[in-house]
């Protein structure tokens, strides 16, 4: 079982934790187009590779953070707050 | 060669030595009229339709890995056609109806058996949510029967129906044509009759970028084994679909997951009906070997790594032994997942990507394998035509902008 680091709890199993799906998305502005946010609602970069995500400590203490996690392996690469920006991450050699 | 009891006959008379492969592997050529991106059911379908419907048999498969290795093979092998909406229940039951005659027209045993597909309710709101599921397909014309408490325990005797049940069953409802089918046979099935009808099938052919001519539309594939021109191409690929369309140059609406499944070590006939139980997570049917086929939940993050979690796989299990605790003390043999493309509203996309002269077939999330005759035929339809046929018409990826979604979440058999 992949186990994550809850910034404030420490390691914990997965089961504890809930994905929010896809960090960094920022919403447009409400007179934006339907393209625009088509875009925002549903288009994703799904990528293989390193995906900048949230996650709750949903059966602890319920706070969110976001991790940068490889889609492939599911190696963590790193746990950052909520209001940070995602940080420069190597993808450890695999593709 | 066609397959028959005779053609058997006279394998056994000749020690089995007179049999051919059931599909060439040839190498590449330089350009064909159109290429489909990927060798699972829905490529080799689309391959097929594209020669039997439409005469385009100067067409290419491309493969990465093994034919029917990917979803196609990781499947629960279900085929139904229960869904709700209009939309959804004319191209889920045109694919149930062309898997029917399935076996006939390729001349390969499909295995369909059309044994029944029942899912069970385990409260008063189960009972009130299924009828009304039953009614709409009653609308849209096809058959859905509502199943008292007493009649499901009758059709699954397996199934804990006593007083002291951790989760009661109040009924069901059950579709009798829906069942299961041999799911390497159907990949296998339409590779043979495609490639009988001229179709080159390219195994370990791996697309690594589009190229693209003057007006941005396409020109054919750059691949592992060289590049391949084509100024039509239709991709089928599933969770890869978004790693493709990176490659092409636009984004899709779909989130990879990996879907779990697992088989029990097999034993005597015991359930003949595919049963689902949507409240608990429960999803079994019985294979004809006599494994006891348990279809998984989604781990719920996006992935690529064709594993599930251990998590997901307690859950599974545990819910199914609380409705069938007769099977505690079966061993699991395999466990195994596949890659899962996800959309928002559970349906599929079939038709125009932006990049001109590329199409795609995506989106089938955790109910791929029950569409893919239709979604072959679709899909061979729009690339032969330059026109979406008209079951795919409500499913373009333009619906992501419009806000036109068709919601099949509760159809599509697995939680998300």
């Amino acid at each position: 079982m992949m186990q994550l680091r809850c910034p404030w709890c420490g390691a914990r199993d997965e089961s504890e934790f809930v994905c929010g799906g896809t960090s960094h998305i920022a919403r447009p502005d409400p007179a934006a187009s339907d393209e625009l946010w088509g875009e925002y609602l549903f288009f994703r970069d799904n990528p293989q590779g390193v995906h900048f995500e949230r996650w709750r400590h949903a059966y602890g203490c319920g706070c969110w953070f976001n991790i940068a996690r490889h889609t492939l392996t599911h190696e963590v690469l790193a746990v950052y707050r909520m209001t940070e920006p995602a940080p420069a991450v190597e993808a450890n050699g695999v593709p | 060669m066609r397959y028959s009891a005779l053609a058997l006959l006279r394998g056994a008379l000749a020690a089995h030595r007179n049999w051919s492969p059931a599909w060439r592997s040839p190498e590449p050529k330089r350009a064909y009229d159109i290429i489909i991106v990927g060798g699972g059911g829905h490529g080799l379908a689309a391959a097929y339709y594209l020669a039997k419907n439409h005469g385009i048999s100067n067409v290419a498969v491309v493969e990465r890995a093994w034919l029917g290795g990917g979803n196609t093979g990781r499947n629960t092998t279900v085929v139904r056609s229960n869904y709700l909406y209009p939309e959804s229940a004319r191209l889920y039951d045109f694919s149930l109806k062309l898997y029917e005659g399935l076996s006939r027209e390729l001349n390969y045993n499909i295995m369909l058996s059309q044994r029944g597909h029942i899912m069970l309710a385990h409260s008063r709101h189960d009972l009130e949510s299924l009828a009304r599921w039953a009614n709409a397909m009653h609308m849209n014309g096809i058959e859905a029967e509502l199943l008292t408490r007493q009649e499901v325990g009758e059709l699954i005797p397996a199934l804990d129906m006593s007083p002291a049940a951790r989760y009661p069953v109040l009924g069901g409802f059950m579709q009798r044509r829906g069942g299961t089918a041999r799911h390497d046979a159907v990949a296998w099935g339409y590779a043979r009759a495609a490639d009988a009808l001229g179709v080159d099938i390219l195994q370990d052919c791996e697309v690594q970028g589009f190229t693209k001519g003057a007006n941005g539309g396409v020109t054919g594939v750059q691949t592992s084994r060289g590049h391949i021109a084509a100024s039509r191409i239709g991709i089928a690929a599933a969770g890869r679909s978004s790693v493709l369309a990176r490659l092409a140059g636009f984004r899709l609406p779909v989130t990879s997951y990996a879907l779990q499944a697992m088989v029990t070590e097999p034993l005597k006939p015991t359930l003949d009906k595919v049963v689902i139980s949507p409240g608990t997570g429960a999803y079994v049917s019985q294979s004809d070997k006599g494994e006891m086929v348990i279809g998984g939940g989604l781990d719920l993050f996006a992935s690529y790594a064709q594993r599930g979690s251990f998590a997901v796989l307690q859950s599974v299990v545990a819910a199914t032994l609380a409705i069938f605790p007769s099977f505690s003390r079966l061993r699991l043999m395999r466990q195994w997942a596949g890659i899962v493309d996800v959309v928002h509203d559970s349906s599929p996309i079939i038709g125009a990507t932006p990049v001109p002269g590329l199409y795609i077939n995506c989106g089938w999330g955790t109910g791929g394998f029950k569409a893919i005759p239709a979604g072959g035929w679709t899909l061979a339809h729009v690339l032969a035509t330059g026109r979406n046929h008209e079951l795919a018409e409500p499913f373009q990826l333009e619906r992501f902008i419009t806000g036109h979604l068709i919601d099949e979440a509760a159809a599509s058999g697995i939680a998300h």
